[in-house]
């Protein structure tokens, strides 16, 4: 079980949020190739390690977030608002 | 005071131990032998310098890419790399589940040649597989369900897979334990898969490995991969435990690693890691002589040979490279189960694990060449990876001997991203989180 700090709720189990995917993609200007969109809807990093991820908590506050966690400890490092940019630490080899 | 330890030597490459073929005879000889007559089933090999193909992952796509590739393509200079030992991934992690009854007529006639091949794997590499073709049941509880499962029943009748609907009696005369009439999702009635049916999956892996090394191939354990040798567009080789070993092509078949692999080489694919639980529960008196899915849920279920009931679910939901599940599926695996089957309620869970799979995009696999020449990758199986070991494992072959994908894969290019191909079998979109 996953606790997740919402900024705004505090601590709450995984099952009050929806998992949205990986919040790294951005989305290419529209005059971009097939290629940049191909890559923004298709290609994902896919670590081993720290992953940026959407969250959203539909049980709660319904505030889209952005999470920090890792993928093999599943430790998370930071939880912020939809709009902020909160950076990955180090990756260390688990 | 004890010797100082002597540095290993290189061993010169000792003739292929036989295992010698399977049978009844053998049994019974050994028997009155004292079982002192048996080898090990497949050499442990030590790399070469250099090999015509390596093919990275030792688990049931791999070796049966390896077999396939000795036993139709006469191609035998080929080593197997494998991280651990054979049999400890994905292969002796799955619910052993086989069936060829998928939505999409390119599917269907992809997993009906894996099924085929399974129905004659065991004299081929003569290694009893415990292929049990028991039937496959899926149940549904709505009228559009109801609908859907017709048309997926149909389009199978079309391509001459075996398919048939099953009403609410016979449900209830093939399976007892469904409560039909449970509260929250009644039961109306389900379709068969007659050919459908589950597999001993440790038994696939030493199945091929042992055939595709008394084959000729090398099956290296203990050999993990680290890193991918480039010159320039071209794939020259591996970096592993052992050191480097050059080869004219690479072909990766490490499912639920594929990203980090393909990330060696300079690759991103499309592919995300999840985590699939599985479980068995004490072993039980014959309760159940089919694979039974529930529709109003993901839940499956077969009993083991042994007595143990073999179920799962749904994948935990988020990316992961940790071979364990969490409890929130773990207790919505078990809900479906009681209330599909309430006498179950009171069966105690034995084992639980995880494994972690590639998640494709359109959850679909890809076996395909890239974008560098000299690699080739086999991979996304999702969560239906087990039931197309053959199909992948000779298409793959296929791809790697003539360079141009085998007519039942074709479809499984990583190309068909760009070009709007996605195979959707559930239509759920670019989210591998939701397929």
């Amino acid at each position: 079980m996953l606790r997740i700090p919402c900024p705004w709720c505090g601590e709450r189990d995984e099952t009050e949020f929806r998992y949205r995917g990986a919040a790294h993609p951005v989305r290419p200007d529209a005059a971009d190739d097939l290629e940049a969109f191909t890559a923004y809807v298709y290609e994902r990093a896919n670590p081993r390690g720290w992953h940026l991820e959407w969250w959203l908590h539909t049980g709660g506050c319904r505030q889209l977030l952005k999470v920090v966690r890792h993928t093999v400890t599943h430790e998370i490092a930071a939880v912020t608002g939809a709009q902020e940019h909160p950076s990955l630490p180090p990756d260390e080899t688990p | 005071m004890s010797p100082p330890p002597t540095s290993p030597q290189p061993r010169a490459r000792s003739p292929r131990p036989s295992s010698g073929r399977y049978s009844l005879w053998r049994l019974l000889a050994e028997g009155l032998r004292g079982q002192r007559g048996w080898s090990h089933a497949w050499a442990k090999a030590a790399p070469k310098a250099a090999y015509r193909v390596v093919i990275v992952g030792g688990g049931g796509h791999g070796l049966a890419t390896a077999f396939y590739l000795a036993s139709e393509h006469g191609i035998t200079d080929v080593a197997v790399l494998e991280r651990g030992p054979i049999g400890l991934g994905n292969v002796g992690r799955n619910t052993t589940i086989i069936r060829s009854n998928y939505f999409h007529p390119a599917n269907i006639r992809f997993y009906e040649h894996s099924l085929k091949l399974w129905e004659g794997l065991e004299q081929r590499l003569n290694f009893n597989a415990m292929v049990s073709q028991r039937g496959t049941l899926n149940l549904f509880h709505t009228e559009a369900q109801r609908d859907l499962f017709t048309r997926r029943a149909n389009q199978m009748r079309l391509l001459g897979v075996d398919a048939r609907a099953v009403s609410r009696a016979e449900v209830k005369a093939l399976v007892p334990l469904v409560d039909l009439d449970n509260g929250r999702y009644p039961v109306l009635g389900g379709f068969l898969q007659p050919r459908g049916g589950t597999v001993r999956h440790d038994a696939v892996a030493w199945g091929y490995a042992r055939a595709a090394s008394a084959l000729g191939v090398d099956i290296i354990e203990h050999c993990e991969v680290t890193g991918i040798g480039r010159a320039g567009e071209r794939v020259t080789g591996v970096e592993t435990a052992h050191g480097f070993i050059q080869a004219d092509l690479v072909c990766l078949a490490v499912a639920g690693h594929s990203s980090h692999l393909a990330a060696m080489a300079g690759l991103t694919l499309p592919i995300e890691t999840h985590v699939l639980q599985a479980f068995v529960s004490e072993a039980l008196k014959p309760v159940l002589d089919v694979v039974l899915t529930y529709g109003a849920g993901h839940f499956y279920v077969s009993q083991s040979d042994k007595g143990g009931l073999v179920f799962g679910g749904a994948i935990d939901g988020y990316n992961t490279y940790g071979q364990r599940g969490t409890l929130p599926m773990a207790e919505e695996v078990a809900a479906a189960a009681v209330t599909l089957l309430p006498g179950l309620a009171r069966v105690k869970v034995l084992r639980q694990w995880g494994g972690v799979m590639d998640m494709s995009m359109d959850g679909s696999p890809i076996i395909s060449k890239t974008p560098l020449a000299g690699l080739i990758v086999n991979g996304g199986w999702c969560y239906g990876g087990f039931k197309a070991i053959p199909a992948g494992g000779a298409t793959t072959a296929h791809l790697i001997a003539h360079g141009t994908p085998h007519p039942l894969a074709a479809h499984l290019d990583l190309a068909r991203f760009a070009a709007g191909r996605c195979i959707d079998e559930r239509g759920a979109g670019p989210f591998p989180y939701a397929h």
